[in-house]
Order: C-alpha cells, then sequence, then structure tokens
C-alpha cells in the first residue's frame, strides 16, 4: 500500500513541477535594465553593432539550443538591426557567473548601447521576442522608451 | 563511443515513457534486479550509444514504421548525457536495494522516475538543465 502512495506521490510532485517550469519556459522576463558593457566585451560581443543584439548561451548537452538558435536567426533575418550572437557557456563561465546564467539556452536582448533590456531562460517564443526588441528598434512603429536616444 | 546521428524526437520520448513505467514498477515490487537491469539499459545508451540502446531499437523497429515521417531531428549528444545521469541513479538504487538498504534504494528510484516523468510528459531534460549549473559550481574562479 505505501509504495503505491509513494508512486503516486512522485509523480504528482513531478507534475506539479513540470507545469509550473513549463509555465514560465522561455518567458522574457524584465529585468532592471543593466549595463553589461564588462562582460560582454569578454565575449567579444560588441553591442553597438546593431540596434539589437541577441546574445544566446548555448551548451554541448542542450536539446532546446538548436531550436532556440533558428528562432533568433530568423527574427535577426526579418528585423533589420537586429544581430544574433551564439556563445558556448562553458568556454566563458566567468561570463556565465557574472551575469548569472544558470540554463542553457539562456537569451539576453542587449540594446546598442550595451543594456540587457530582457532575458530569456528556455526555448523563446519568436512573437514574444519580436515584441521585446520592437521597442529598441529606432524605425520601428512603437514608441521609444523612456530616455532612449534613436541610434546613429 | 562513436558519435549518434541525430534522432527523431518522438524516440527518445517514447523511450522515457517506457522508462517511466518500468521504474514505477521497480517501486511497486522493489525489485533490486529489475532496476539493475533498467541501469543497464541507461549505461548501454550513454557509453555505447543510442543505436545500441534498448528502447530506441524499440521503437525504430515496432513504432515508428507506424508513425507519420517526421523531418524534425535532435541532436543525440543531450540525449546520451541524460542516460548517463540516468545510469548513476539505477545504478545506485540497485546496489542499495541489492545490498538491503531498501530505503537508499526508493530514494533513487524516485528521482530517476520524477526525471525519466518530467523528460515524457514535458520533454524537460533534468540532467541537462542542471548540467550549465553543475559546472559553474566545479569549475574554479570567482564565486558568483
Amino acid at each position: 500500500m505505501w509504495r503505491i502512495a509513494v508512486l503516486v506521490l512522485a509523480l504528482a510532485g513531478a507534475t506539479a513541477f513540470g507545469l509550473w517550469w513549463r509555465a514560465r519556459n522561455g518567458r522574457l522576463a524584465d529585468v532592471t535594465s543593466q549595463p553589461a558593457d564588462g562582460p560582454l566585451a569578454a565575449l567579444g560581443v560588441d553591442p553597438s553593432a546593431a540596434d539589437v543584439t541577441l546574445v544566446q548561451f548555448s551548451s554541448a548537452f542542450c536539446q532546446p539550443c538548436r531550436a532556440t538558435r533558428s528562432i533568433l536567426a530568423d527574427v535577426a533575418r526579418m528585423v533589420p538591426g537586429v544581430r544574433h550572437v551564439e556563445v558556448d557557456a562553458e568556454s566563458h563561465l566567468d561570463v556565465v557567473r557574472a551575469l548569472d546564467i544558470r540554463r542553457t539556452p539562456t537569451t539576453l536582448v542587449v540594446d546598442r548601447t550595451g543594456r540587457i533590456v530582457t532575458r530569456a531562460s528556455g526555448q523563446p517564443r519568436k512573437a514574444d521576442v519580436i515584441a521585446a526588441i520592437a521597442p529598441h528598434i529606432p524605425d520601428s512603429e512603437t514608441a521609444l522608451p523612456d530616455g532612449g536616444t534613436p541610434g546613429p | 563511443m562513436s558519435p549518434d546521428p541525430p534522432v527523431d524526437p518522438r524516440g527518445p520520448r517514447f523511450a522515457a515513457w517506457v522508462t517511466t513505467a518500468v521504474l514505477a514498477v521497480v517501486i511497486l515490487t522493489g525489485s533490486g534486479w529489475l532496476l539493475a537491469a533498467q541501469a543497464v539499459v541507461f549505461a548501454l545508451g550513454a557509453f555505447a550509444g543510442l543505436r545500441y540502446a534498448p528502447y530506441p531499437i524499440l521503437f525504430r523497429t515496432l513504432v515508428a514504421p507506424r508513425l507519420a515521417p517526421s523531418a524534425t531531428r535532435e541532436a543525440a549528444a543531450p540525449l546520451r548525457f541524460a542516460q548517463g545521469v540516468g545510469f548513476v541513479f539505477a545504478a545506485a538504487g540497485a546496489i542499495a536495494y541489492l545490498a538491503g538498504i531498501p530505503v537508499l534504494g526508493i530514494l533513487a528510484t524516485v528521482f530517476a522516475l520524477v526525471a525519466a516523468f518530467l523528460n515524457a510528459a514535458f520533454g524537460l531534460c533534468l540532467g541537462c538543465e542542471t548540467y550549465l549549473l553543475i559546472r559553474r559550481l566545479t569549475t574554479k574562479g570567482a564565486p558568483a
């Protein structure tokens, strides 16, 4: 009897965790806009080269990294002024610690001034990514963010 | 160790459901030998390669021919890594059961069951998710 209870409890706990994980996986979370010039420079990423740079952290043992790569590359192709950079997390563990990257894929949305405006851990949805970058593209119809300056 | 070609993602999901069922039976019966057999299955996938792993063979021969072909492919390396994590838990659990420490056996089996079930039902690879965190913690450097 108690064995059945153990099994049911384990499956119920796993289901609850799975539902919670699925609800927040890949969501673009608003972050307090933080400057990340230092870590980004360590990665060899130059944010001033584009209006928005999508920095994707990947690793060898990562199932959703492939799909995330194609989503972000697609966005970069569709939206002018957006660049996609993929970084191997394992060969930049210091940066991973500095930016508190916990899992792969993690995507940072970086504006032209080198600030991280949003981040997503897990595979993001394409529509969410486009919605998140829109305010940072100068010629998009969306209004510029407070204090934002159009790129040169 | 030979690199595996990318696989149909439905294969690993099928394998995860079979694994979940086997581990559920282990919990219900307390059979250390069945858990040892599952450990061997994990070891084949992790160390010999997915083409030698029993559940993917079952999928390719019995299930896949009945499904519409899928163009989607998924990298094999994360799957093998996950099988390795499963092997560690299953082997530890089997040793505990057979050494007469059923509490530890059940504990290890529950961990493996939860991981297999999350993979089967949600496509969440627990071993893969913790991989970067473990690398962060075990590699020297300035603490976060």
